[in-house]
């Protein structure tokens, strides 16, 4: 029986270890964290149909918890891996056909950002946070009031020379618009502003959703960045931006702003193609596929396939895709030999 | 504000043996901080340090206002560093942020473009016969103190606590621009959230105030006020400023630049006489404080030897609240005991300058 190792049980891990499980491979699924199910396991609704995330990875944890051809272990780091054999921080070493490398992403640490307060002032919080309080049914600010202004702002470590992050994040401006909607949802007297550079709406039903959020929710869109935040005397934020289509600054007062932060690669990932050869990182940071067109999941090592966003910012229909395209892709080398 | 930030921004700083370089216009406006520093660093903490008398400028206030040429601000500031070399020394430290931004800038300068500096190099030797010597450490005066904050603080006669109601003072502090705006990593906790002053406040028993407007300009802004037209630009900054940091009634202001607290202090004077408006409390100005100044005070300095007569916001209500001793009648007796005159009285001071001492007396 063949054996294959995934490395990572994200969306895009679990597809590839389930597909490859139903074709008769035995599957070891290491995970670095005490639970399988990658980032979504702490996202509350997904863009743009509002599904709750739970929907989507309930029936993908059951299917490689119950499948016997696949071994979960969790708490697993990695340390590094070459064709055939993936060594653990631990020193163990697993031997296998062949590797799926699906790490995913590091979520940008806002805290980088210095001028916008994340860390400092209570009531600036990231997106990944704020999905985080809609899963515990408590959106409010640090003293329990209900927030009447809140602003969002776009491309936090995405797109930004000054925080070597030049790449765009790709969900961020969605989920911006998604985020903004169940703000107002839940807070329909509340006044949501979204600061951005560009709205890229790439994917179905995302302009409409875009629409929707200003015909609909009367949500305000801004195009520009936030320059810096400060405290005002009553405990709220002070944001000052540029209006860049009226070409004017301005200031304002809120309660709350949320920081929609980017996909950054992993640390790990340079560690990654030092250990094999060919295997590489983009100037991004994120691993360098065989071909960008036909080869999305292929490396340039023998034996080792990339599946989700380890290669790039993807969403969940493209990381649940690109695991079954790494499965195939593994079959295919596995029925060769 | 939880300030943890600023311990990633750490620099290295010398110990001691310093080279001095003084500001080209402290001098005129705070008189005695540099004198100050002087004795604190040589006298209170027994610190090495060389005040070289012939050290120049270094032409900041020129280059930024496009006068000075970079190739010129380069050759200058390479016989500074070459005065510093020919005195034995390898820590240079700057009175002035311009000057401490230019040293920063040029030396980041030469790192990146080698050739720069051996044009430099040159250009010293053809015209002074000096050799460059690049500094081993370079700081601004403030990280000095800052970094023998604590040493000051075990030595301290005051602190800064309101003898009246045993409060810690309400203090802003203000960090001007060239110090860490232009390469975050020269300062200490980086651009954003500086902790230079905010540290030696904290250490000597004070509050810093964190306020909207925190990070605005002061007003100076070389263009904004040396091009005459502009001044209006550089009133309405600092009136900004004020009007954002008023409402959390600070004590005093600190700041490390010359232009910020010149500024500061005095514009407060026209804004008071323009509009009738004051920020301090009790209908007076807020005072502006060198961080000399400050540290002067919390070592028992007199407050006239500080040079704090020369202010233009009134110090008086700020020295009662610290608890220092001082002398109303010698307020305006030079060195000699010669009296410097008095200036008028003034709306920002909420009363004749006589006030105080009829008070005293």
């Amino acid at each position: 029986m063949k054996h294959v190792t995934v490395i990572g049980s994200g969306v895009a891990g679990m597809r590839c270890a389930a597909e490859l499980a139903r074709e008769g491979v035995r599957v070891t699924l290491l995970e670095k964290e005490e639970a399988i199910g990658g980032k979504l396991r702490r996202w509350h609704k997904l863009f743009p149909t509002f599904t709750p995330a739970d929907e989507v990875l309930s029936p993908l944890k059951k299917e490689v918890s119950e499948n016997e051809n696949i071994t979960i272990r969790t708490e697993c780091e990695v340390k590094d891996v070459r064709t055939g054999c993936v060594t653990l921080a631990t020193g163990e070493e697993i031997a296998c056909d062949a590797i799926v490398i699906a790490t995913g992403f590091t979520v940008f640490d806002a805290s980088v950002k210095e001028e916008y307060g994340y860390g400092i002032y209570d009531n600036v919080i990231t997106s990944a946070d704020l999905e985080e309080m809609f899963n515990k049914g408590s959106v409010t600010l640090k003293n329990g009031e209900k927030p009447k202004q809140i602003a969002i702002l776009h491309c936090v470590g995405s797109r930004d020379e000054k925080v070597c992050q030049r790449h765009c994040s790709k969900v961020c401006c969605v989920t911006g618009v998604k985020q903004a909607i169940e703000l107002k949802s839940l807070f329909p007297q509340a006044e949501v502003f979204n600061f951005y550079m560009d709205i890229r709406m790439f994917g179905p039903g995302y302009e409409e959703m875009y629409r929707e959020a200003q015909q609909k929710y009367n949500i305000h869109f801004v195009r520009g960045r936030i320059s810096e935040v400060g405290p005002t005397f009553d405990h709220r934020l002070q944001i000052k931006a540029e209006d860049t289509l009226t070409g004017r600054p301005l200031k304002i007062g809120v309660d709350m702003l949320v920081l929609m932060v980017g996909m950054k690669a992993n640390d790990m990932n340079y560690a990654l193609a030092r250990s094999v050869e060919g295997l590489s990182v983009q100037p991004s940071g994120f691993m360098q596929p065989s071909d960008p067109f036909g080869g999305i999941v292929r490396s340039n090592a023998d034996g080792i396939f990339y599946a989700g966003a380890v290669t790039a910012p993807k969403n969940v229909c493209e990381a649940a895709g690109e695991g079954a395209s790494a499965a195939c892709a593994v079959l295919r080398m596995l029925n060769k030999d | 504000m939880k300030r943890s930030s600023w311990t990633e921004y750490q620099k290295e700083i010398a110990d001691n043996d310093y080279y001095y370089a003084r500001s080209c216009i402290r001098q005129n406006f705070f008189p005695g901080s540099e004198k100050a520093f002087l004795n604190i660093i040589g006298k209170d903490l027994g610190l090495n340090i060389f005040d070289d008398p012939i050290h120049t400028s270094c032409t900041g206030i020129g280059y930024h206002t496009d006068i000075v040429p970079l190739e010129t601000i380069m050759t200058v500031v390479a016989r500074q560093f070459a005065l510093m070399g020919e005195a034995g020394y390898e820590n240079f430290i700057s009175s002035c942020i311009t000057s401490f931004g230019v040293y920063t800038e040029i030396l980041a300068t030469w790192e990146e473009f080698p050739e720069m500096e051996e044009k430099t190099r040159e250009s010293l030797y053809k015209a002074t016969g000096r050799q460059l010597c690049k500094p081993k450490n370079l700081a601004h005066t403030s990280d000095i103190i800052f970094h023998h904050r604590e040493q000051i603080a075990r030595q301290a006669k005051h602190r800064l606590v309101n003898a009246y109601t045993g409060e810690p003072l309400k203090v802003v502090e203000h960090i001007g621009c060239h110090y860490a705006k232009l390469f975050p990593k020269s300062g200490i906790g980086g651009s954003e959230f500086p902790y230079v002053l905010a540290g030696m406040v904290e250490s000597w028993g004070g509050e810093i105030i964190d306020y909207p407007e925190r990070r605005h300009c002061c007003g100076f802004g070389f263009r904004n006020y040396l091009v005459q037209a502009n001044r209006g630009y550089s009133i309405a900054n600092s009136h900004r400023k004020l009007e954002s940091m008023a409402p959390y009634k600070p004590d005093f202001i600190v700041s490390n630049c010359p232009g910020c607290a010149m500024f500061l202090d005095k514009w407060q004077y026209t804004i008071a006489e323009m509009e009738g408006k004051v920020y301090g409390q009790n209908g007076r100005g807020i005072p502006v404080l060198t961080y000399e100044e400050m540290a002067g005070l919390v070592l028992g300095y007199d407050p006239w030897e500080l040079g704090m007569q020369m202010h233009q916001v009134d110090v008086e209500p700020l020295l009662d609240k610290i608890g220092v001793e001082y002398d109303p009648a010698a307020k305006y007796l030079g060195r000699d005991g010669k009296y410097i005159g008095r200036p008028e009285a003034a709306v920002v001071n909420s009363c004749s300058q006589n006030a105080f001492l009829n008070i005293k007396k």
